[in-house]
This record gives structure tokens, sequence and C-alpha cells, in this order.
């Protein structure tokens, strides 16, 4: 007769009741001190205060907004504000990483290398420092309004914002966001994308070549098909991250949702609420970035037979 | 009917299930009837929340010893317990951890600029001890903006700190005079000076008390100038934990008790004499007389320790902000009650 | 080299066809350009005496003066581990009391730092600056690493409970930024945990990390375990281990140096990470610059300040990246 500690069918319905109880007791414990603390500090559990006046003034809204709306449309304005980072920052960071990617192969020493020097030099230092570098050291360290420099006075730079053809005004804040945070993922990009089309083997392009097809072809039709098929998890994983740290937009004063979360949390003490509100935005933004780049992906696998 | 090994898994679950009963709840409420006083007390020294970056409040001195008015506040209570002004542990918070600070218990009082407000006595589980300085908010510039109200703001950025009031009283004003303005809002105090000093901004708003005491850490004070208007009541008031009055007490009366000081005239140079004084007002405050020390859970003669190792409230205020000071910001309105100020405590009776 | 290969040379690299001439020119020109006003920028406009007047701060902090032998220690015990290490591992001759030479000296270093147990305690207010982020990201690594491998585990379990709150945890933790983490762990934590336990701002900083970190180590796990053959388990199974031995005998050695750059990566990663804490409010690396550029004397001194507060990141991050690389070919 087997021991019942062998005894494989007892063993597994053991654990699992065991792990149940031990994950519930623990959920238990911290709910109940959470409900204990908040209940002695006076501060409720509830949505109710999105309904309440936000009274403080946003500095860049993409709608309309003063400070008698609710906290719902700050938080709104936020989210826009968010996306609005977010998805300039996937288009212009695609577009460095390709080149710079290309420039990695390219047959020129030089190009080569000084792409090398771009990669490395900002793969391997923070975000944030490169953020505060953009932000302080450069962008409101520009000249004021009337000693503003200016190209063909097309793109103007001063200290309170950058100004591009066809009325397009960006403040500095946004400016250095973007800068900073195109060119971080710009560097993995490139080194994702020049993965990509290395993973694609030689014998590729030298078919294509004896087939007759010209340059620009071969790329188009035979190796970047293939290479994408590499390139785009990785590259999922970029733009997810190029989503989470637009809320390090909170660091240079440009208001994500992140930063309008942050103060209203500030000014109504409702931590759980808050918590949450944060946590179904960035989980959204993710799932929904995820979920695109996953439809994608399956358009370039290999179809077996 | 069933084998033994069922018995034995169904006791483990009994056994974790009873070790859920550590829950608080379950527990009992017993921990609540044991104020933060005597946690103190037996602890040995104060937990103090302060700000550590603002000269004149709370900051760290060349020699990493804290000065401060609101330093002061806290020494104050560490001399009146302990008899010793040393027995205090700071700890710094930046704009957005005050609260939870006091809320945990992570520290015991938080003196830090803290302005009292309804919403913050109300829903933040805080209660808020007597004024220590009142301040309005206001306005600095450049001397050559040529910006002389919130009306000449029209169309102009202003720097400001989350986290407090100033971003809503900003708001709440230039809405009222239908005034467009850009908010450049940072979290950390540092940042929204030095961007400030940089030009990014053509103002920036705060407590005055604020302003004029970072002025002088600006690279050239002269060239800025903190406006005369007030945009709104800012009282600075230290703050504790809900429910806890016995600790609220102390706190309150060694406040109280510094104003009362300067009010009877008894400062750390006379307050040695006085303790034989014939006034019976003295005498009370003192301890030499009543039993009022004794039944706020401090020694009858705290009030003395306060004096002797802190000083009256004058004192504190022209060695932190007065004219024993660098910043030299005249008392205005927190002269005592009969001077012209409204610093009023209630008597030691 | 004689003339004429450095002209072959030239002409292979840098001019071999039409378009790549201009760019060889246009490249040299910029180049030029911006070495002449960076290095006349060095030399002449910067004012490095920010740097020189506070490397202290930038590398310890507030430490007490007093306590420095103690940091030269572990820098000692530091480079002699990692010699030792780097000796076995090109020489090929595995070392097996390494791995617990270096867990053994991580809590040396941890109790000679903080002090407490016979040294002197210094409070962790006063671990500033490059100290405070290396001592919370290699914290953070050595008790996220366990953590991760067990969610790995957790997540291919068979148990439905299990299974199900890894995969919560982990595409939970992934899908939100590290700074609304942080924030969790700075306002949630003191509110779910019992009065009696308080966690000071550096616990909480490394808690956060951690958590995070976790969550990343967990798929980094996972990809090495999905590459183990299934014959490995039925092998061990053959000669008769139990699935605790297996796993830790057998799948895990492997799984693990199947993902070894990963896993620096991962390490290079949270390292760069540890200035968000400047946010929330400690004082690292680009925390304590920021309070350096607070001073008055240095207020507008960005450039020099974050140029070299990069640089020192840079080094660490990049010699990391190398001995991943050199890793790869072990």
């Amino acid at each position: 007769m087997t021991h019942f500690w062998r005894n494989r069918k007892f063993l597994s319905i053991a654990a699992q009741l065991i792990s149940v109880f031990t994950v519930a007791i623990v959920v238990f414990i911290l709910w109940d001190n959470l409900t204990y603390n908040l209940e002695l500090l006076g501060i409720g559990f509830g949505f109710d205060f999105l309904q309440s006046q936000a009274s403080f003034d946003i500095g860049e809204t993409l709608i309309p907004y003063n400070p008698t709306d609710s906290y719902y449309r700050a938080l709104l304005v936020g989210l826009l504000n968010s996306l609005r980072v977010s998805i300039i920052g996937i288009i212009l960071a695609t577009i460095v990483g390709a080149v710079v990617g290309i420039a990695r192969l390219s047959t020129n020493w030089l190009v080569r290398n000084l792409a090398l020097v771009y990669v490395e030099v900002l793969r391997n230092t923070p975000l944030l420092l490169q953020l505060f570098f953009w932000y302080f050291a450069v962008f409101i360290s520009l000249p004021k309004l009337e000693n503003q420099i200016s190209f063909f006075g097309l793109i103007n730079l001063n200290n309170k914002g950058t100004q591009l053809p066809f009325g397009l005004e960006i403040s500095s804040e946004l400016s250095a966001l973007i800068l900073g945070l195109t060119l971080y993922a710009g560097a993995f990009i490139a080194e994702i994308i020049r993965g990509g089309i290395q993973s694609v083997a030689r014998g590729q392009w030298e078919a294509a070549r004896a087939l007759g097809l010209k340059p620009g072809l071969i790329m188009r039709l035979v190796i970047l098909p293939q290479a994408l098929r590499v390139i785009i998890p990785p590259l999922t994983s970029q733009y997810l991250n190029i989503a989470k740290n637009s809320s390090l937009a909170i660091a240079v004063g440009y208001p994500d949702i992140y930063f309008v979360a942050s103060t209203t949390f500030n000014q109504t003490g409702k931590a759980v609420e808050v918590m949450l509100l944060i946590m179904i935005t960035y989980l959204t933004i993710s799932l929904t970035i995820s979920l695109t780049m996953n439809t994608l992906n399956r358009s370039f696998q290999l179809k077996e037979r | 009917m069933l084998n033994r090994k069922w018995y034995l898994l169904f006791a483990i679950l009994a056994v974790m299930l009873s070790m859920s009963a550590c829950s608080r709840r379950l527990r009992g409420g017993n921990t609540t009837t044991i104020s933060r006083l005597d946690t103190i007390k037996s602890r040995g020294k104060l937990v103090c929340g302060v700000s550590g970056q603002l000269p004149g409040f709370s900051f760290v001195k060349a020699n990493g010893e804290y000065a401060g008015l609101d330093v002061d506040v806290c020494r104050a209570i560490a001399a009146a317990i302990f008899d010793d002004p040393k027995k205090v542990e700071y700890r710094n918070l930046n704009a957005k951890e005050r609260f939870t600070a006091v809320q945990t218990g992570e520290v015991d009082i938080l003196s830090r600029n803290t302005t009292w407000t309804f919403s913050r006595d109300t829903s933040t589980g805080m209660e808020f001890a007597p004024v220590i300085f009142y301040d309005g908010q206001g306005i600095m510039v450049r001397k050559n903006s040529n910006i002389k109200n919130l009306e000449d703001l029209k169309g102009k950025s202003v720097c400001t700190q989350t986290g407090t009031t100033n971003e809503q009283n900003l708001a709440d004003q230039m809405r009222q005079r239908g005034i467009s303005y850009k908010p450049i809002v940072f979290e950390d105090v540092n940042t929204v000076f030095t961007t400030y000093e940089q030009g990014r901004c053509e103002a920036i708003t705060s407590d005055r008390s604020q302003l004029v005491s970072r002025r002088t850490t600006l690279s050239k004070p002269n060239e800025h100038t903190v406006l005369d208007l007030l945009i709104s009541k800012e009282p600075l008031a230290p703050a504790v934990k809900n429910g806890d009055t016995k600790w609220f007490d102390v706190v309150k009366w060694t406040i109280n008790s510094l104003i009362n000081a300067e009010e009877l005239g008894v400062n750390s140079q006379n307050v040695n004499q006085l303790t034989n004084s014939s006034n019976p007002e003295i005498k009370r405050l003192l301890g030499t007389e009543g039993d009022l020390g004794k039944a706020a859970g401090l020694s009858n003669d705290f009030v003395k320790r306060i004096i002797i190792h802190v000083g009256n409230y004058s004192e504190v205020y022209d060695r932190n902000l007065g004219k024993n000071s660098e910043l030299k910001l005249e008392r205005g309105k927190n002269k005592l009650w009969n001077q012209g100020g409204i610093l009023f405590a209630p008597p030691f009776r | 080299m004689n003339q004429n290969q450095i002209i072959k040379w030239l002409r292979k690299n840098l001019f071999d066809t039409w378009y790549n001439s201009i760019l060889t020119i246009v490249c040299v020109f910029l180049l030029v350009w911006g070495a002449k006003s960076i290095f006349s920028w060095i030399l002449f406009i910067a004012q490095w005496k920010v740097i020189a007047v506070n490397l202290q701060l930038f590398l310890v902090g507030r430490y007490p003066e007093q306590m420095y032998w103690r940091l030269w220690v572990s820098i000692f015990i530091i480079l002699g581990l990692t010699s030792v290490t780097i000796g076995s591992l090109v020489k090929k001759i595995p070392n097996r009391w390494l791995p617990l030479a270096w867990a053994i000296s991580f809590s040396v270093i941890l109790w000679l730092i903080g002090g407490g147990l016979g040294l002197q305690a210094a409070d962790s207010n006063l671990w500033n600056g490059l100290l405070l982020t290396l001592v919370m990201a290699v914290t953070s690594i050595v008790i996220s690493f366990p953590l991760g491998v067990l969610l790995a585990l957790g997540r291919q379990s068979k148990l439905f409970v299990v299974r199900n709150f890894c995969i919560l945890y982990i595409e939970i933790v992934r899908g939100l930024p590290l700074i609304g983490i942080l924030f969790i762990a700075q306002v949630m934590l003191p509110l779910v945990l019992p009065d009696d336990i308080t966690l000071d701002r550096v616990l909480r900083g490394i808690a956060g990390l951690t958590l995070f970190s976790a969550a990343y180590l967990a798929e980094n796990v996972r990809g090495g375990l999905q590459s183990i053959p299934r014959g490995q388990f039925e092998a061990g199974k053959a000669i008769g281990l139990n699935s605790i031995y297996i796993m830790l005998l057998i799948i895990l050695p492997q799984a693990l140096r199947a993902v070894i750059p990963a896993l620096v990566g991962q390490f290079i990663g949270l390292f760069k990470d540890t200035s968000l804490l400047s946010i929330v409010g400690l004082l690292e690396l680009t925390g304590i610059s920021r309070s350096i550029l607070a001073q008055p004397e240095f207020l507008n001194r960005y450039a020099e300040v974050y140029l070299f507060v990069g640089l020192l990141y840079w080094v660490f991050c990049y010699s990391m990246s190398l001995v991943s690389q050199r890793l790869e070919k072990v």
C-alpha cells in the first residue's frame, strides 16, 4: 500500500487545495488590512469622485477643458495626451530605427560605425536621464522668443517650444518627450531591424539576383517579408515599451494620463481607485497594441502545409 | 471511511484558516487604545515628517543638522516629552507622500508647511494642530518683466508644483477673472524653481513665505520680485493622524504654549527666574502650580522644558524667518492678537 | 600598413560607390564640425567644477566618512570574486564554491554597508548616489531571480489556480509602466500591510523593482524552459528521480544557461530603471544629481551633470553588455 505522500492523485488534489487556500487567505488578509486602514482614515471606496470638479488646470489639451470640468474629463485629457505621444513616438521611432538599422548594415565604414555609436550610447543610458538632458540642457536652454533660432523661417526653436511649418506648435515639454522617446526606442528598433535583415539567409539575396531582380524589388518581394517575420515580435515589445515609457512625461511636466491620475490622487486621496484607473488604462493600451501587432504577425507567418 | 491522508489534509486546511484570524479585524480593536504618545515614549524619539528643502521652515544645514520653523515645532515636542530637543528623527517627504506617511504611521507628526483646508481635514484621515504660520499664496516674477498683477499674466506661462493647494487656487483666481494662461506643472519643487529661473515661465506661484525663502537660493535674487498680491489664504499647520486624541492634545498644547509664553513675556533667557514668579498665569504655564501637564500625559513642567530648549514663538520666528535669519520676513499677521496680528492661543487653566 | 594598403582600405570601405562617397564626405564634414564644437564646449565653455566639488555626493551621497573603509572592503571583495569568476570561466575550470562564495559575499557586503549586528548602523537615508543605485539594483536582481523562476515554473504548472495566478500576475505587471508599479508600491503597500510592519522608502523602492523585474524574468526563464526537449524530463524520470530533483538538477541548469543573454539584458534594464526611483523621492544617482543641480551655485549646469551621470551609467551598462556577449560565446 503506497504511503499517502506518494499517492500522486492525492498529492495533486492536496496541492491544489492548499494553494487555493494560501492564495485566498493571503488575499483576504491584505484586503482586510486595506479596508480597515481606509476606514480608519475616513477614505471610502467609490468612483463618485470622478464627477466632482477637478479644480486644476492642464497645460496642454487636445479637447476643450477648464478647471470646472470633472475629474473624468481631466483624465480623458490626460489619456488623449498619452495616446498622442505614444502614436507619434511609435511612428517616428520606427522610421529612425529603420534608417539606423539599415545604416548598421551599410558597406560604408563611417556610416556603419556612426550608427553603432548611436545605438550603443543610447541603449546603455537610462531613458529618464536622456529626457532630463533633452528638456533641461537643450529645450529650455534655447534662446527666448526674441532671439529664437530659425531654419529658413520654417522651423523656429525657442525656449517655449518648437514651431513647425503648417502652423504646428509643439511645447518644449512635448518636444523633449517625443525626441527622447523616439531616439531611445529608435536605437533598440535599429538593432531589431538589423537582426531581422541579417537573419535572412545570404542564399536568398543571391538567388533573387540570379533571377534578375533589381535591388529594390529584391528588398520588397524577397527579403523584407522574411525579415519581418523575425522583426515583428520584438518590435511589438518595443512599441509596448514606447507606450509605457510615455508615462515618464511626469518628469518633464507634460500632462499625460499618469500625471493627471497622480494629481487626482494628490487631491482626493483615493489611492485604490486611482491605482485601478491607471492599471486599466495601461493594460488596455498594451492589449490594443499587442492585438494589432499579433494580427499583423499572423499575416506574415509561414503558412505551413 | 476516508483514509487517514484526507483527515490530515483537512487538519492542515483548518490550521491555515485559523491563521487567517491573525487578521486585525478578528483580533479585535485592542491596538487602537494605545496612544501614539506612549509609543513615542517607549521608542525614545519622535519621528517628524518635514520637507528638508525649504530654508526657514525645514532644511539641512551644512553640518547635517536640521533647522527651521517646522523643525523647531518637532524639537519643542521632543523637549516636552523627553527634555531633550535632539531626540527627533527627521524624514524628508515630498508633496505626494506626505499624507500617506502620516496615515500609515510612518511619521508621528507632519510638520511640513502644509496648508490646513477643509478637504484635507476631512478626507485624508488627518487632524490639523493650531496654525503656526499664517501665509498666503503669491506670485514671483522677474523685475524686468513688467508684470504687476494677475491680469498681466494673460497668455503667459506660470510654473507651479502639483500636489499643492497652489495649483488649484491659481486656477480658481484666473478663471474668476477670465484670464487665460499656461500652467507648467512639476512634481518636484526644485524642478519648479529651476525651470522658472531658466525662463521657461514668466511667473511662479507658491506660498509667499516659500517664494521669499527660495528667492535667496536663486542665482541672481535681485532680479526677481515677489508681487504684493495674495491669491489665497494659506494657514500652515502641523498634522497628525486621525483618532488619537491624547497625542493630538500634546501637539496642540505644545504649540499653544509657544504662543502663550510669548504673550506672558516668558522666554529662554528669563524662564528660570520666572519659575518663582508671583503671576498665577505664569505659574500655571511653567507648572509650579496645578497639574495641567500631567493631565496631558506629560510632566508638569513641560512648558519650561520647551522654553529652555527651544524658546517662545517670537524667538523661534526670529531665529528662522525673522530678524535673526537671512529671510527677514515681517511677522505681519503672525504677531500676537494683542499686537496687531492674529496669533491667539487658549488660556492655560 | 603602407600607403597602398591604406588607400585600398579607404576605397573599399568609404568610397566604393558614388553614393557612399557622398555619404562619407557628408559624414566627415558633420563629424569634424561636431567634434570641434563638442571639444571646445568640453574644454572651454563647460564648467566642470560642479562635478569636482560634488564627486563624493554623486558616488556615495551622505554616507558617513568614517565608514568609508567598509565600502573599500566591499569593492575589494567584489573585485576579488570577479577575477576568480572570470578566471574560471576563461580556463573552463568550474569551481563549485563560486556560487556559494558570491551568495555569502552578497550578505556580507550588505551587512558591511548597512551596519547592525555589531557594526554601527548607517541609516538607509544616507545611502545615496551610485552606492544606492548599485545596492538597489543588485538586491532587486538577487531577490527577483528566485521569484521569477518560481513564477515561470508556476506558469507551466498543471494546477489551475497556480497557473492562472502566475499568468495574471505576469501579464498585469508586464502591461504596466514601472512608474505605475512604483506608485502602487509607494502608496498601496503601507495601506495593505499591518500597522506594525513599516517599510522605509528604500525597501518600498526595492519591493517595486523586484515585483516588476520578477515578471520579466519569468518570461525569459519560460523561454528557456520551453527550449528544453521533453526527452530530458523523460530521461530523468527513467533514472528514478522525482519531479523536484529533475527540475533542480536537470531542467533548470540547462534552461538558465540558454537564456543568460536575456538575463543579463534584464539586469542592464533593471540597472537603468533604478533611475526612475528618483521620481518617488529616492536619492540614487539620478536623484542626487537633480538635488545637486538645485544648489544655488550650480543651478544651470545641466549638461555637465547629466553627461557625467550618463557616462557613469554607460560604463556600467556597456561593460555588462560586453560580458553578456562574451558569455554567449562560452
